[in-house]
């Protein structure tokens, strides 16, 4: 129990700390990075909790995927060296008062919630866990993930794939003046557009014009 | 306070929640950063689904973490995608010159 809080303190304190750096970084290379160290003590707390599948699952979506293309687009646009002078400007100064009451009122409300939680302790049974059962956590997520939640698998699986065909549709540049092949140009050419014949006379040659 | 128990999850869940709602208003850089505390704030919401679906051991909780996840992913690739084109087209993204649909 207490190698459980010591791990449960360690790893929240480095994911607030870390937190608070995402937002307050003055380098927005910098706050991917620690967004990159947010996920990975997350990820550790979910594995001490003992959802171990999601916890590996955020390694490789989050830190392998999402904060690697976070990492591309910050350094392809180049906002890296836009340091925030503006940061202290006079307009962004009416904005922070605003964006800390809204956040503390969130706070205030969750931790309310979370007080009904703490002080009827007997609504729940902590007795019921699930880390009871013998096969691993992977095994029963897939157990469930694959019959009753199947429709709302493959629902997602498409949400994919229109992510991806509508990141590509949006990024794709047709540029002029880059020569391509084209297959088809290539294929359906005919030999009465390709080949002419001539009558060459003598010392006047051919004019070729392309 | 050394017995760990949902309610140290949740609140973890909260003060990341309130971090990543103060990063959206605070933010005067660049609009990548917004990015970044919204995915905060998903993993807020991640942190309350797997607690929840730890202690009272439904399985349910972690399936619908996983879909946030996914949805998740898409939303930063789209995002991005708007971003990257936006740079192409008016070559800043910065919060405060991004004011096109003021009018």
């Amino acid at each position: 129990m207490i190698a459980h809080a010591i791990f449960f303190y360690t790893f929240s304190i480095i994911a607030v700390v870390s937190a608070i750096m995402v937002t307050a970084s003055k380098n927005t290379v910098h706050s991917v990075f620690f967004l990159i160290l947010d996920f990975i003590s997350i990820s550790c707390l979910f594995i001490m909790i003992g959802a171990e599948f999601l916890g590996m699952i955020m390694l490789i979506v989050y830190v392998g995927a999402v904060a690697v293309l976070f990492l591309f687009v910050v350094m392809m646009l180049n906002v890296a060296q836009q340091k925030n002078q503006w940061f202290a400007g006079q307009q962004s100064s009416k904005h922070i008062p605003v964006g800390l009451i809204i956040s503390t009122l969130i706070f205030v409300e969750v931790i309310i919630v979370i007080g009904g939680w703490k002080y009827k302790p007997e609504i729940f049974d902590i007795n019921n866990s699930i880390a009871q059962t013998s096969i691993s956590n992977t095994h029963s997520l897939g157990q469930i993930l694959y019959t009753d939640y199947i429709h709302v698998f493959q629902i997602s699986g498409m949400i994919l794939l229109v992510a991806m065909v509508g990141a590509i549709v949006l990024t794709f540049r047709q540029r002029s003046g880059v020569k391509r092949q084209s297959y088809i140009k290539q294929i359906s050419r005919e030999r009465a557009e390709g080949v002419e014949v001539l009558e060459v006379q003598s010392n006047k040659g051919v004019k070729i014009d392309d | 306070m050394i017995d760990i128990g949902l309610g140290h999850y949740l609140t973890l869940g909260a003060v990341i929640f309130s971090i990543g709602v103060i990063g959206i208003f605070l933010n005067r850089k660049n609009i990548i950063v917004i990015l970044m505390s919204i995915e905060l704030i998903l993993l807020a919401v991640n942190i309350n689904l797997v607690a929840f679906s730890i202690y009272l051991g439904d399985l349910a909780g972690q399936v619908f973490t996983l879909f946030i996840l996914t949805v998740a992913a898409a939303e930063a690739a789209i995002g991005l995608a708007i971003i990257v084109v936006y740079f192409r087209n008016s070559g800043t993204i910065r919060v405060e010159e991004i004011d096109k649909l003021k009018g």
